[in-house]
């Protein structure tokens, strides 16, 4: 990693520069994570007076546990559908406004404000309009014949939070598919044209294939956010229920933890999650370099 | 556009005020419950049209509502919120841009180790120590206070590396002038870093103006003091209904309220909104 040709050759300042965020880095990051994997090896005696090492028993529990492989797998289905939901509307608004241009920037602002609604906001929102008694949503489901229930249908439930998860999360697909398609050299969309290819086809044949590298990173960036910041969503709505319909693998490890008080427990919990968060880091600035030499 | 079409060009006008419509359907709803009583909530699906009660529900969230709830007064919560989404974004940015004005102006023995902690707050999202970091702010002495709110959360890995790469485009020769003309290297970096990165800072106030304010989950586990308490956790506790009555004319009042300041930065300052997105997420 490189620095500036010419550089100020002080001793001491660097480190007094580097200091407020590398203390609060280690003393709140670091050193916590740490404390993680450590208990995440250890049983703690009921009054916490003292701890032994118990070496993998905890991560045997959990793999050997029903109810956390039925959490992983639920955590992967709402991740995968809050993905695809999301980025499906996004890239739809983004090829649209990229075809008006003259009011391109009107349909902009009125699309990418959910982005500042808070996840709880949002989750608190979707749960009225889904309310079995006064929502709006129900009453039309039953004309169609169906009894919307998200208090004691798990299906239910889980489409309200994959509902409200995608929604906060068009307008950030949105933007993104907007900045790739305005990329795109107009020279290949006039020379498509020339040939006698139409928008749709020429949008599928050469747009699409140019937006892969957006594509690819956003995936990345939404599973990492269905995974870790829809946590509020969850929370204010269905608290992981009914009968744990909706636990995902964040929300069991608070309710583990720091509610049940299981600390060994939660920690192998914490220590498996940091695993997928590295290995999503690891495939999006490995595929950052890739873009940016093109 | 390369050719006219001036039916697809009104079909996708059409999708895009339908999709507007969809998009916005929910807040809409809520602003329509938040002007009726709860009798006429309570007796069938929500009405789409405004109703009388527009001053009752919201003089009441920002009077006596939230109190009924044990909650502190909604004016209380709303200015802890805008503390705590003000102090993190002010640390935030402070520390980030010394950090990375240390990594790319300085060469010194560990730059690169110092490089890779702050890499890794990336992968330690609070949600995955959720425990254990709790556990420090307590034996810190932490728990419900400003510092302990706000503090753990102003590393921030994409605010730095966000400064690095800008700095790393600014001409050398500056660096070179400064220096002849005597200059030191905090005088350089508050003449003539700090000046030039007035964008940046600004699209990343938008961003992590937003991030703070609808910090959910950290205010959750380190306050129980009511005094503390964000709109967002005022907004959890009026929806944990006691007697099993939900106020939704309330509930929806408050979402309003809460959502109303984030969202006018984002639509005021579109242009930064946009580029602190962009290049903050790389």
């Amino acid at each position: 990693m490189d620095t500036k040709r010419t550089t100020f050759n002080n001793r001491l300042l660097p480190y007094l520069l580097l200091a407020p965020q590398l203390a609060i880095t280690l003393v709140f990051f670091i050193w916590p994570a740490a404390q993680a994997v450590k208990s995440s090896f250890e049983r703690e005696d009921p009054f916490g007076f003292s701890t032994v090492f118990v070496g993998l028993t905890h991560y045997r529990q959990l793999i050997e546990d029903p109810n956390y492989l039925d959490a992983l797998w639920r955590t992967a289905v709402f991740a995968v559908s809050v993905t695809i939901l999301s980025m499906m509307l996004g890239l739809a608004f983004a090829a649209a406004v990229n075809r008006v241009t003259r009011s391109a920037r009107i349909y902009t602002t009125l699309l990418v404000w959910p982005y500042a609604v808070a996840p709880v906001v949002a989750g608190v929102l979707w749960w009225f309009l889904f309310n079995t008694s006064t929502g709006l949503l129900p009453f039309f489901l039953e004309r169609v014949g169906i009894r919307w229930d998200h208090d004691l249908n798990g299906t239910h439930a889980m489409i309200l939070i994959i509902i409200a998860a995608a929604w906060k999360q068009i307008s950030y697909n949105f933007l993104f598919f907007l900045a790739g398609l305005q990329s795109v050299p107009q020279s290949l969309i006039e020379a498509a044209a020339i040939d006698g290819s139409g928008p749709v086809r020429r949008f599928f044949t050469i747009s699409l294939p140019l937006l892969s590298p957006t594509t690819f990173f956003l995936f990345i960036i939404n599973v990492n956010y269905t995974m870790f910041d829809t946590f509020p969503i969850v929370d204010a709505t269905t608290g992981g229920g009914p009968a744990q319909a909706t636990t995902t693998l964040v929300y069991k490890v608070y309710q583990d933890g720091y509610v049940g008080l299981n600390i060994g427990s939660s920690s192998a919990q914490s220590v498996l999650l940091m695993l997928i968060v590295m290995l999503l880091t690891f495939v999006q600035f490995r595929f950052v370099e890739r873009r940016v030499q093109y | 556009m390369v050719e006219n079409r001036p039916f697809l060009t009104f079909l996708t006008h059409a999708f895009l005020i339908l999709g507007f419509l969809v998009v916005a359907l929910p807040v809409y709803v809520a602003i329509m419950a938040s002007t009726h009583d709860v009798s006429t909530l309570m007796s069938g699906p929500v009405p789409l049209l405004p109703g009388s009660h527009f001053i009752d529900n919201y003089s009441t969230i920002l009077t006596s509502a939230a109190a009924a709830h044990g909650l502190p007064n909604y004016s209380h919560m709303a200015l802890n919120s805008l503390i705590m989404a003000l102090t993190i974004t002010a640390g935030k940015i402070a520390i980030s841009i010394l950090s990375a004005f240390a990594i790319v102006y300085f060469r010194f023995p560990f730059r690169l180790l110092a490089f890779w902690i702050i890499f890794v707050t990336l992968m330690l999202p609070v949600e995955v120590r959720i425990m254990p970091t709790y556990k420090i702010v307590a034996d810190l002495g932490m728990l419900n206070s400003w510092a302990g709110l706000t503090v753990p959360l102003i590393a921030s890995a994409t605010a730095t590396f966000l400064f690095r790469q800008f700095f790393m485009t600014v001409p050398d020769e500056l660096l070179e002038a400064a220096r002849v003309d005597g200059a030191g290297p905090m005088k350089f970096f508050r003449d003539i870093l700090l000046p030039l990165s007035r964008t940046n800072i600004g699209a990343l106030c938008v961003i992590l103006f937003i991030y703070g304010w609808v910090q959910y989950l950290w205010p959750l586990l380190v306050t129980t003091d009511p005094g503390y308490y964000t709109l967002m956790m005022g907004m959890k506790r009026m929806v944990t209904a006691q007697d099993g009555v939900i106020e939704w004319q309330l509930v929806m009042a408050g979402s309003v309220l809460a959502m109303l300041p984030p969202i006018l930065v984002v639509v005021f300052m579109q242009r930064l909104f946009i580029r602190g997105l962009t290049e903050t997420e790389k």
